[in-house]
């Protein structure tokens, strides 16, 4: 059985729990890195979209998960910041890593306007103002076509840093290491923003505007902020899928994205970055899943299996389902746990995970 | 102007849908519009010639019940066991249970857009050297006529104060001796049922294919310009939205019409956040 101690306040502020966490984070990161020698191109590509579906998970998480705030049109600040990159690539000849931050900074920027007069309003409509946001992005996106490509979509350039070229066909272990130090470097900031004050006001929020307000913080400029954060973290999550469809146009940011999004953090379990890493690996993984579950199935009873279109949504949703009903938490709420169950392992019990059970409250006085 | 209105119509149907649900359960049914798709295709299975073809004045009640049926399955299976939890569980949950319906009636009836075969579809009416689609004006009679409906079930019965005090605050409404679950299935039901009547109004004026669920999000946007929690608001947040739609195809531009709903949604939530027909105060501690 396993105890931990606090000796130090600054032990609850340090981004590490203990020693024995950083190694195990280390050796995560370890294997992070030597798994292009491990795997095919094929998978390696797969484990690359990983990586950006997770720093898109970690953008909304900040929102959703850590403000409380719902939105449905993410999709829009990723499209934002693809167009953005791209663009500044091949009209202005802005360097990839510069037009990627500055697209993430446009990102930011579109979405502390939305959220100024947004916040004024009630949790549910602003997930309202984004949606309504993401299907104007969207058309938008095929209205200026002569800037953007419209409906036929653009071409991303090569990405080329300091002369090393980075191109998902010829030699996608650098693209896949490019995404990983860029992922490391958003959640190492994350980490950061969630043990500062500024983190801190986030959560607060999100657990009770009132009391928030109360202690003396400033709700809006809390929310404001974590809109910017938030979008700019979804500018460069939407410039590197950009660059790693190579090709895209307003479908590749369509509303199934953002609400795709938004179930993949829930499955994966709100409140944590765990849970953006383990809802991405799920929502990247679950085609390429039920591809080879199909295969297996179709050579080992020899029928052919004609794909059924919307199968990885429509399990998805299932699981979207079946993960509120029964484990609020999400997959990383599973894992905890698990986790806990063997820490502590004689000695766990059924009520140690009980609910509390509430009645729901209103803002509406007729 | 008339199919404008026949098509705000539809759209004021799914928002009244919104508005019920939001009313007597203070929740935001995204699965709205796929409710609407997926009853839209329940009544053309049974009263198109190729699927079942019953007689359709049989077709209608059935469908309806059997929308019903599904409104309340999903409430009891899923939704009396997140009583309680953040809206935002709530608004995720019905998304997700869109896309399965989406999905079931893609596999059941594919996704070919199919119409509903009704007596009155094809029929034109004559007045004043006006041609008016026979289908289009029952579209409105109807619509109009169930939200008076509506409106007076919520305003002066009892069932219907009930339904506005478990909206407002559940564990108080509990406590008066109103049995919030039981009503709680009844507002799904109903609901349901609004959902099941507005796809036979679509199917009877166009085409219904799965991705029609779509519309859920204008009939959204109507919902809000009328007021969230607001029955006549919700029709006429749709008959803007369906008059403004045609209107702005011809004047700005075709490109521009289907931006407008939303960009009215923006402005009313910006500057007028309560719709048009205030419902909201701001809370006190």
């Amino acid at each position: 059985m396993k105890v931990f101690f606090r000796e130090s306040y600054e032990q609850d502020l340090g981004l590490f729990q203990d020693n024995n966490q950083k190694f195990r984070y280390f050796l995560l990161l370890c294997l992070a890195v030597v798994l292009p020698f491990i795997l095919g191109d094929f998978f390696l590509g797969e484990a690359t979209l990983f990586l950006i579906w997770a720093i898109g998970g970690m953008s909304l998480m900040i929102l959703v998960g850590h403000t409380g705030l719902a939105s449905l049109g993410h999709a829009a600040f990723l499209a934002i910041g693809a167009y953005t990159t791209v663009l500044m690539q091949t009209k202005l000849g802005i360097p990839f890593l510069l037009s990627l931050i500055l697209g993430g900074l446009l990102s930011s920027l579109v979405g502390v306007i939305i959220a100024i007069p947004s916040t004024r309003l009630h949790s549910i409509y602003i997930a309202i103002v984004t949606l309504a946001i993401s299907i104007l992005v969207d058309d938008i996106i095929v209205l200026s076509e002569s800037l953007t490509g419209g409906v036929s979509g653009i071409y991303a350039p090569k990405i080329v840093i300091l002369g090393v070229e980075f191109d998902r066909y010829s030699n996608i272990d650098r693209l896949y290491w490019l995404v990983l130090i860029i992922l490391i470097t958003l959640v190492l900031i994350y980490k950061n923003i969630l043990r500062s004050p500024l983190g801190r006001a986030f959560i607060a929020v999100r657990d009770s505007e009132i009391s928030a307000a109360a202690m003396g913080i400033n709700v809006k400029k809390a929310k404001i902020l974590s809109f910017a954060v938030s979008c700019f973290y979804g500018g460069i999550c939407g410039g590197l899928m950009g660059h790693f469809s190579t090709v895209f146009n307003n479908e590749t940011f369509n509303l199934l994205v953002s609400i795709n999004l938004l179930l993949m953090i829930v499955v994966g379990g709100l409140g944590s970055i765990h849970g953006a890493f383990f809802g991405a690996a799920i929502l990247s993984l679950l085609p390429v899943f039920i591809a080879i579950i199909r295969d297996g199935i179709s050579s080992f009873f020899d029928v052919s299996f004609y794909s059924i279109p919307g199968l990885e949504t429509f399990i998805f949703c299932l699981m979207v389902i079946f993960c509120i009903l029964y484990e609020p938490m999400g997959v990383n709420g599973l894992w905890q746990k698990i986790r806990l169950f063997w820490e502590l392992f004689p000695l766990g019990g059924k009520t140690f995970f009980s609910k509390q059970k509430s009645f729901l409250k209103t803002d509406r006085l007729k | 102007m008339m199919s404008g209105l026949a098509s705000g119509c539809v759209y004021g149907l799914v928002a009244l849908g919104f508005v019920l649900i939001y009313k007597a359960t203070e929740a935001i049914n995204f699965a709205q519009g796929d409710f609407m798709m997926f009853g839209a295709f329940i009544i053309i299975w049974l009263a198109n010639e190729s699927f079942l073809g019953l007689p359709f004045l049989f077709a209608i009640p059935f469908g309806l019940v059997i929308m019903a049926l599904i409104s309340a399955s999903f409430d009891r299976l899923v939704l009396q066991r997140v009583v309680g939890e953040p809206q935002i569980v709530i608004v995720i949950l019905t998304i997700a249970a869109g896309f399965i319906l989406r999905f079931f009636a893609g596999v059941i009836w594919g996704y070919e857009p199919l119409s509903l075969e009704t007596p009155i579809v094809g029929k034109y009416l004559s007045l004043g050297g006006v041609v008016l689609s026979l289908a289009e004006i029952g579209v409105i009679v109807l619509t109009v006529m169930f939200t008076i409906t509506l409106y007076i079930f919520f305003s002066f019965t009892k069932l219907g104060v009930a339904l506005m005090a478990i909206s407002q605050n559940q564990l108080a409404a509990s406590h008066v001796g109103i049995p919030v679950r039981k009503l709680q299935s009844f507002t799904w039901v109903l609901a349901g049922i609004v959902a099941g009547s507005a796809g036979i109004l679509y199917a009877s004026k166009g085409a219904v294919d799965p991705s029609v669920g779509l519309i859920g999000i204008k009939a959204f946007a109507a919902a809000v310009i009328g007021g969230f929690g607001s029955l006549p608001g919700a029709l006429l947040g749709g008959l803007v939205i369906g008059i403004v739609e045609p209107f702005s195809a011809r004047f700005i531009g075709s490109g521009y019409s289907h931006l407008m709903p939303y960009i009215i949604l923006l402005l009313i939530l910006f500057l007028k956040p309560n719709g048009l027909i205030s419902q909201v105060r701001s809370k006190k501690v």
